[in-house]
């Protein structure tokens, strides 16, 4: 078995969604080679040589790849990765956007969002919002995949000490370009990464209000923050904290949701939290189902005193 | 200029489905269905392009049960002008899928082919990219902005970060987000005329692909229950529980 995974990364620092992605691949067994596509990208290069488990990195260095751009990492991806028994890349908003157009250059069907490995052919992954799991079998001659990152403990960022090749090839299809982009800042922790997150709801009435009451308790925890698409719709906080089957997925220790109903899309994004809190003023919330505690109260006075209180 | 816009019928999103005992699929069995919601979105999308008069013709293609039909009509009801209806038995994969849409767009023509992002019932998030790959058209995925000018598109990505903007070649594919739009109710008068615009039925074979997939779906299990909570009454208590029992802070 050879494992191509594709890296996730800002062309200055590996992403640690590529390593839940090698730890996915370490299940599979055989050889794992991870490849970097970018621009100015060799200080990533060598940090995944570094990471446990890796064999070779293969580092595409050229403008094409600068902004991940799928019509260019695609045509990479399928280029190289011939030869491969797997292809993975993580279940991220470019994982999701270059590997199914990858699989397509390649004509095979590939399996998104996988969270075990049942054997380097048999996959579970989760089918209507989480409410199903499908065991899934790939007769392909390559089996393309991405990995939800909160189902694999992530693999050592050190002990490795692969090799890294430089890949001349440049696919550069010419027919999209990068004009902008507009990053969130945070000082928070990352969101699918963090051991804890906080979640405010439409119960918490307005984005002045979600910084008032939330930031204090997300400071206190040194948590990430999260929403819920009701949140994230009211224009309270920014989209990309959006944690639901159409946001992230996120699988913390502690998940307090507050003032949050528990709508199913949304339940779909952190029903795998080990430990789920939930505060809110309705006592026949969907959220308290899979709360294992739940306070019933008004978050605006709740909220401050937990704060006090730990 | 012509638009495509490609719909699916699925259960509906509020419905809580139900794993079948025997463990071969999901309950769908006097379940409601509706059009995926991010489809709606791509249907209200080429529908305002329309009214911009950016988009001539809108055609909307959906490829499933004859059953789908239901959901071509809900499409021309908000402004759609014809529709394609692939009739297959069975499920089919997303790569085939994109094959039949490839056969379909070297048809039709469009400029701007419009996907949702993904259907709630498979959850893959991979027709439109697969399109993308076998037309060796770009693709603006996860679009919350779209913006036609000339014979190129600008459409603005939600990306994991923020948002991201990127310029494409027409012909182009976009799939959807949530927040590109929200769709508008279709009004009775407009459900009438639904019923007489033209709607053509097709089979796979019709464009040289085969109704299969190389994914086989083995079983479909429930997720894992979790136990029951307790509700705590105070604040004193929620600490207590989760420094001495769950011991998470």
């Amino acid at each position: 078995m050879s494992i191509l995974v594709i890296a996730e990364h800002d062309n200055k620092a590996l992403n640690g969604a590529t390593l839940n992605v090698v730890a996915a691949a370490q299940k599979i067994g055989g050889d794992i080679t991870v490849l970097v596509a970018g621009s100015g990208a060799q200080a990533v290069a060598d940090q995944a040589a570094q990471v446990a488990g890796v064999s070779k990195v293969l580092l595409a260095d050229n403008a094409a790849y600068a902004n991940q751009l799928a019509e260019n990492v695609a045509a990479l991806v399928a280029q190289v990765g011939t030869g491969y028994s797997h292809i993975l890349a993580a279940s991220t908003s470019n994982g999701k956007n270059v590997l199914p157009r990858a699989a397509a250059l390649l004509d095979v069907s590939m399996i998104s969002d996988i969270i075990a490995v049942e054997s380097p052919t048999t996959f579970k992954r989760p089918i209507y919002a989480g409410n199903a799991i499908a065991t899934v079998e790939s007769s392909e001659s390559v089996v393309l995949a991405t990995v939800r990152g909160t189902a694999f403990d992530p693999v050592a960022t050190t002990g490795g000490s692969a090799a890294v090749e430089a890949v001349s090839d440049v696919q550069d299809a010419g027919i999209s370009k990068f004009i902008s982009e507009e990053i969130v800042k945070s000082e928070r922790p990352e969101l699918t990464a963090a051991r804890i997150v906080v979640s405010g709801g439409r119960g918490v009435g307005s984005g002045e209000n979600y910084h008032k009451i939330l930031d204090p308790l997300a400071d206190k925890l040194g948590a990430a923050q999260g929403a819920s698409r009701a949140a994230v719709d009211a224009g309270f906080v920014p989209n990309d904290m959006q944690v639901g089957q159409t946001g992230k997925i996120v699988a913390p220790d502690l998940y307090i949701a507050v003032g949050i109903s528990g709508a199913i899309q949304h339940l779909a994004g952190m029903k795998d939290s080990k430990v789920i809190v939930a505060i809110n003023k309705d006592e026949e919330a969907p959220i308290n189902a899979v709360a294992d505690y739940w306070l019933v109260g008004d978050l605006n006075t709740v909220i401050p005193e937990l704060v006090s209180k730990i | 200029m012509k638009a495509l816009v490609a719909v699916k019928r699925v259960v509906d999103a509020n419905v809580k489905v139900r794993v079948k005992p025997d463990n071969s699929g999901v309950d769908l069995t006097n379940v409601k269905m509706s059009i995926n919601p991010f489809c709606e979105i791509a249907v209200e999308e080429a529908v305002r392009l329309k009214e911009k008069g950016t988009v001539s013709e809108i055609v909307v293609v959906s490829i499933g049960p004859k059953e789908a039909q239901e959901q071509i009509r809900s499409a021309m009801a908000l402004g759609a002008d014809r529709g394609i209806l692939v009739e297959t038995a069975e499920e089919i994969g997303a790569l085939e899928v994109a094959k039949i849409l490839k056969g379909i767009v070297e048809q039709e023509k469009p400029e701007l082919i419009l996907l949702g992002k993904q259907a709630i019932d498979d959850d893959s998030n991979q027709v439109g990219q697969m399109l993308g790959a076998l037309l060796g058209a770009g693709q603006g995925t996860f679009a919350s902005i779209v913006n036609v000018a000339g014979d190129k598109v600008q459409v603005t990505r939600e990306v994991d970060g923020g948002l991201q903007t990127v310029e494409l070649n027409l012909p182009a594919i976009i799939t959807t987000d949530l927040r590109l739009n929200e769709p508008r109710y279709a009004a009775l008068p407009n459900i009438m005329k639904a019923r007489k615009k033209p709607l053509d039925v097709k089979s796979p074979a019709d464009y040289g692909v085969a109704a299969t997939t190389k994914l086989k779906t083995v079983k479909v299990e429930p997720p894992a229950e979790r136990k029951a909570g307790v509700q705590v009454k105070s604040v004193d208590e929620l600490v207590a529980k989760l420094k001495n029992e769950a011991k998470v802070i």
